[in-house]
């Protein structure tokens, strides 16, 4: 059925371009004549083709611009003809004489056009009857086509200023009025065709009217291109007189092709300066109307136009641009109630864009727009739409990459409230973005207020959200969010210690909120930013006494403890085990000896306590040796208990090697090496003797269970130790031992039973060619070397 | 046989000369074999001036009983075929009985005529003037030689023409308005006016206005109506809203109209109508006549 009407109007076309062929033949013949009659009667002929009702607009377009191409040769012949002297006045009157409507008036139109060329009436007259005249058109497809060309025939005639056919006073009125009332009529035939015809097929005929937009539109071009109007005439006449017609027409195609149009065609100049009334027509558009494209569009268009030069931008701010903007929006989405929430955002999006283009001072109007957004949106669950949310992110997005600084961000109140709509996953997704903003542009917040807000934004990544689903989360993904936190914290900074205190105690406030799976991403970040600010007030210790500064690092370490206990809720023992030693450092360095003795404390607690994987108590073990080791504030009594437990839980490790290691490594808890530390070299030799012990154990075990002995490896690692105390000095290393302890492992290595092993075989050898190489450099060392044999 | 033609043969030539005839207005003239001549046209009351020349064919007298010239005006019903009624019958005599050997030439002269009605070549009816020539003779039959000429009667401008307006419709259905700026046109008039629509309710197609002639002939039960379409006028094309104006602008000059004749001697009468029609999807038709009066006006040119 549907292919036999496509080829049915086939059929007809090439119908009507015959017949206009064989009629225009005959004018063509009678042109050639000279024959005004003949010419005419073919002429109308010929256009009685345009008459038939059977095509759609798309062939019906073909047919007119081959009777236009006629149309042509026969204005240019009474071109002519009026030269000669024919009277183009009785040449008017002659073409009424035809019948039909419709060729009549094509024929008056040209003939009309050629009256106003040979400027023997004042064209305002002319054109005023012939748009008139042509009223008589109401079937909408070929009316419309009518008007579109007299429209065109007359665009080069119209008493514009400065043209030829001005005439004496006020004709651009004369112009305007024309077109206007052009573009009113076609408009109407425009609006009305959807009317006619079937019901069923109304969907063909929205698309076929949408094909045929362009010819309505085409007025306003040519009101547009009319020299003479000016701001003043487009404010008071045109303007008021297209929208009159646009809101009037009540109809959704046409207000938004149209608003559009006006939009295009005309001046951003004359939008800006008649804002008001062109956003007064907005909220008068049917509901159905796709405002927001429009708006955006407009915003745009002023947003280029302002960025387009720094001389214009007064004007904005004369006439109230935003202001004007921001009510027009607001009134547009209280009339039109079922826009979406898509729709609604995207208006504050083209806003915003605005503002940020052309008050990128103001501040307040970006807040106002987010305001306004807050509102519309309040009342309203979450928002699911994937559109909608889009356009919120965008929304977010465009002052942070506007200012660059998410400072100026956090000013805004109603920023994070907007982001309050965004579902979890791309609450989620902002916050990486302002989080990333940062990072691009190392911007540092260094108020607690804006770290407060901050969080505020960011909350998605720093607490389980509300009704977020528990599993939904890809383990890489969410690591990487809380890196990205962690690195954040960094980058929250204030010089002044206090307040860089307060910005530490909000910060660990939200971070506290985090939960188990956020706590050891965020914790140690705080942590170490804590003690960062610890040292810097032991940088300036002179400074910072007495008791009213609340940013003392006892306060500070106290914080510190709190925090570093949230951890055993993960559990993460190890890492807080790791701070606990941090800590107990940094308050080495103050000299607070009850708070470092108390981290410590805490560590060992921990690692009694939760630490039982015994590879976590290896590491642990050394850990808490090395930092012990650097621990210079503690009395006797104190140390000696820490060593004491450092030096039994080495001892207690489950596999032999590990004791021996965290065994010797003990040793050097009892001689630091430097000018006033401890120098107890008899219980450095107890520890290295027990290394031996443990290593000899070890060796004889392996031999048990394997038949073989073990690698020789400790027993290198014990005579390094032995060579490192031996050069430093104390005087209970003997080189006799260190003689022993070669010979020791030369024994295992040649033994039967021995493993080969190669690296150790080439630490060995290493440590060997040390001892030769420093016997051989002589000096002191070369003496003490001297009566060791290799 | 050549006395059998001379026989058959006119035995004189007869012409009708009018004094004013290189000057006067011609206008065409259709005859009953449907040719069209150009004739000399006059208006009532005019002083009719000519000679008649008589001319024996070569080597012929004629013979007479007198020779007159006659003016006449008649009307000429068709359905009464054979029947002339002479409004007008003027005679003059041109020669007493006698005989004519050359070419002689009488003048003649009607003056003040009335001619109180126009040239009329209708449906039904046909209303003529004729200069007619009679040499009448004995035994055979008379020689008559005629000269049709026309009468336009001019009127001037009416002081009073009022515009047509009505408002008519079907309820519920179609209301409209229209309006022809005068009710009185001369025939080479525009007729100016709009057609308003107040409410439409069906699928109009087209609209157009049509004159037509309504010849009515005879009297009582003898009476004959002819109705012609003279112009359809297409006056727009597809369908108007609620609130359309329409505008109409109809030359009448390209159609061939008489002034209205009203009760012409009793015989018959010519009057005008316009008919608005509209025409819908179903082509229905719906109309409306109004009787105009058209007239002649003295071209000042």
């Amino acid at each position: 059925m549907i292919s036999d009407g496509i080829e049915d109007e086939e059929k007809w076309l090439a119908e009507g371009i015959a017949g206009l062929q064989h009629n225009a033949f005959y004018m063509h013949r009678a042109l050639d004549s000279n024959n005004h009659r003949d010419s005419l009667k073919y002429s109308a002929q010929m256009l009685s083709e345009l008459r038939t009702s059977r095509l759609s607009p798309h062939k019906y377009y073909e047919l007119y611009m081959r009777a236009f191409d006629e149309l042509r040769k026969l204005e240019m012949f009474f071109n002519e003809e009026t030269k000669r002297g024919c009277s183009i006045i009785d040449l008017y009157e002659l073409v009424q004489h035809a019948g039909n409507i419709l060729p009549r008036l094509y024929l008056l139109c040209t003939v009309g056009s050629v009256y106003i060329k040979s400027k023997e009436a004042p064209a305002k007259d002319i054109l005023k009857d012939l748009v008139e005249m042509c009223k008589g058109i109401q079937h909408p497809v070929r009316g419309l086509f009518l008007r579109s060309y007299l429209s065109q025939v007359s665009r080069d005639k119209l008493p514009d200023i400065g043209s030829e056919y001005e005439g004496d006073a006020d004709t651009v009125m004369d112009a305007v009025e024309f077109v206007l009332q052009n573009f009113t009529e076609m408009n109407k035939l425009w609006v009305r065709m959807q009317h006619q015809g079937p019901v069923r097929e109304k969907e063909k005929r929205e698309k076929e009217r949408s094909e045929l937009r362009d010819l309505v539109g085409k007025n306003l071009h040519v009101l547009s291109q009319i020299e003479g109007v000016d701001l003043d005439m487009y404010k008071d006449t045109v303007l008021p007189r297209v929208l009159e017609q646009v809101v009037n027409c009540k109809d959704e195609l046409a207000q938004y092709y149209l608003m559009d149009c006006i939009i295009q065609v005309f001046p951003d100049e004359y939008h800006l300066q008649t804002l008001e009334t062109l956003l007064g027509a907005c909220p008068q558009l049917q509901s159905t109307v796709d405002i927001k494209t429009v708006l955006s569009q407009l915003m745009d268009r002023l947003s280029n136009y302002a960025a387009s030069s720094a001389e214009v931008l007064p004007e904005f701010l004369q006439v109230e641009a935003f202001t004007k903007l921001s009510n027009a929006i607001g009134k547009v989405i209280e009339a039109q109630v079922d826009m979406p929430a898509v729709g609604a955002i995207t208006l504050y999006v083209s806003l915003l864009t605005f503002t940020l283009r052309v008050h990128p001072d103001r501040l307040d109007y970006v807040d106002q727009v987010l305001g306004a957004c807050v509102k519309k949106l309040s009342g309203k669950a979450r928002l699911e739409d994937g559109k909608a949310t889009k356009q919120i992110v965008a929304l977010l997005s465009a002052p942070l990459e506007k200012y660059n600084d998410i400072v100026t961000a956090l000013e805004l109140s109603n920023y994070p409230r907007v982001m309050d709509y965004l579902d979890n996953a791309t609450n989620k997704v902002m916050a990486v973005v302002i989080i990333q903003s940062i990072m691009k542009n190392n911007t540092y917040i260094s108020t607690s207020d804006k770290v407060e807000a901050l969080f505020e934004l960011i909350k998605g990544l720093i607490k389980d959200l509300d009704g977020s689903p528990v599993d939904e989360l890809d383990e890489e993904d969410f690591k990487e969010e809380q890196n990205s936190v962690a690195r954040l914290i960094h980058m929250l900074y204030n010089d002044d210690p206090e307040e860089m205190l307060k910005i530490i105690c909000t910060v660990r406030k939200h971070i506290l909120t985090g939960g188990p799976k956020r706590l050891p991403f965020t914790v140690p970040p705080l942590i170490f930013s804590a003690l960062k600010l610890v040292r810097q007030l032991q940088g300036q210790d002179g400074d910072v006494v007495g008791e009213d500064v609340p940013a003392t690092p006892k306060k500070i370490f106290q914080l510190l403890h709190q925090t570093i206990e949230a951890l055993s809720s993960v559990p993460a023992p190890e890492l807080a085990l790791r701070l606990y030693l941090q800590c107990a450092e940094a308050a080495n360095d103050c000299d607070l000896e009850p708070v470092a003795y108390e981290f410590f404390t805490q560590a060992f607690i921990l690692y009694e306590e939760e630490i039982a994987d015994s590879k976590a108590q290896v590491t642990a073990i050394h850990l808490i040796i090395g930092t012990l080791q650097r621990m210079n504030i503690f009395g006797v009594e104190n140390r000696d208990t820490l060593t004491h437990k450092a030096t039994g839980y080495s001892a207690k490790l489950l596999k032999k090697p590990d004791q021996c290691r965290a065994v010797y490594a003990c040793s050097h808890l009892f001689w630091v090496d430097d000018q006033d530390g401890m120098k107890d070299g008899e219980r450095v030799i107890l520890c290295l003797k027990r290394a031996l012990r443990i290593a000899n154990a070890a060796q004889q075990m392996a031999n048990v269970t394997r038949g073989s002995n073990g690698p020789v490896t400790l027993f290198v690692e014990i005579l390094n130790k032995y060579l490192y105390f031996f050069e430093k000095g104390n005087p209970q290393i003997y080189s006799a031992a260190i003689q022993d302890l070669v010979e020791l492992i030369k024994t295992e290595m040649q033994g039967d039973m021995a493993t080969p092993d190669p690296s150790a075989n080439a630490f060995f050898a290493s440590s060997l060619r040390y001892i030769q190489f420093q016997k051989q450099k002589g000096g002191i060392m070369g003496e003490k070397y001297e009566s060791i044999k290799v | 046989m050549n006395y059998l033609i001379g026989a058959f043969k006119q035995p004189c030539n007869i012409s009708i000369k009018f004094s004013d005839g290189r000057t006067r207005k011609q206008v065409p003239l259709k005859r009953e074999n449907g040719q069209t001549t150009m004739v000399p046209l006059f208006q009532n009351k005019e002083n009719i001036v000519g000679e008649v020349s008589i001319e024996p064919t070569q080597g012929k007298k004629v013979e007479h009983n007198g020779v007159k010239i006659e003016l006449l005006g008649q009307i000429e019903l068709y359905f009464d075929r054979g029947n002339f009624y002479d409004f007008t019958s003027l005679v003059r005599e041109l020669e007493v009985p006698g005989e004519i050997y050359e070419r002689k030439t009488y003048p003649f002269e009607f003056s003040s005529v009335e001619m109180p009605y126009e040239t009329y070549n209708g449906v039904n009816v046909r209303l003529r003037y004729i200069l007619k020539v009679t040499i009448s003779r004995n035994y055979v039959s008379n020689i008559v030689e005629y000269q049709d000429f026309v009468v336009y009667n001019y009127t001037p401008l009416p002081s009073i023409n009022n515009s047509i307006k009505m408002e008519v419709g079907i309820e519920d259905c179609l209301h409209i308005e229209f309006e022809y700026n005068k009710s009185k046109y001369h025939l080479k008039d525009v007729i100016i006016g709009k057609i308003y629509f107040l409410l439409v309710r069906i699928k109009i197609k087209n609209m157009e206005l049509e004159i037509r002639r309504r010849e009515s002939t005879g009297s009582g039960p003898n009476t004959y109506v002819e109705t012609e379409t003279l112009a359809k006028f297409e006056l727009m094309d597809g369908a108007p809203v609620r609130g359309e104006s329409i505008p109409i602008r109809l030359f009448l000059s390209p159609y061939e109209l008489t002034p209205t004749y009203r009760n012409i001697n009793n015989k018959f009468s010519v009057k005008y109508y316009l008919n608005l029609v509209l025409v819908d999807e179903e082509d229905r038709r719906y109309f409306k006549q109004q009787e105009i009066t058209v007239y002649r006006l003295q071209e000042t040119s």
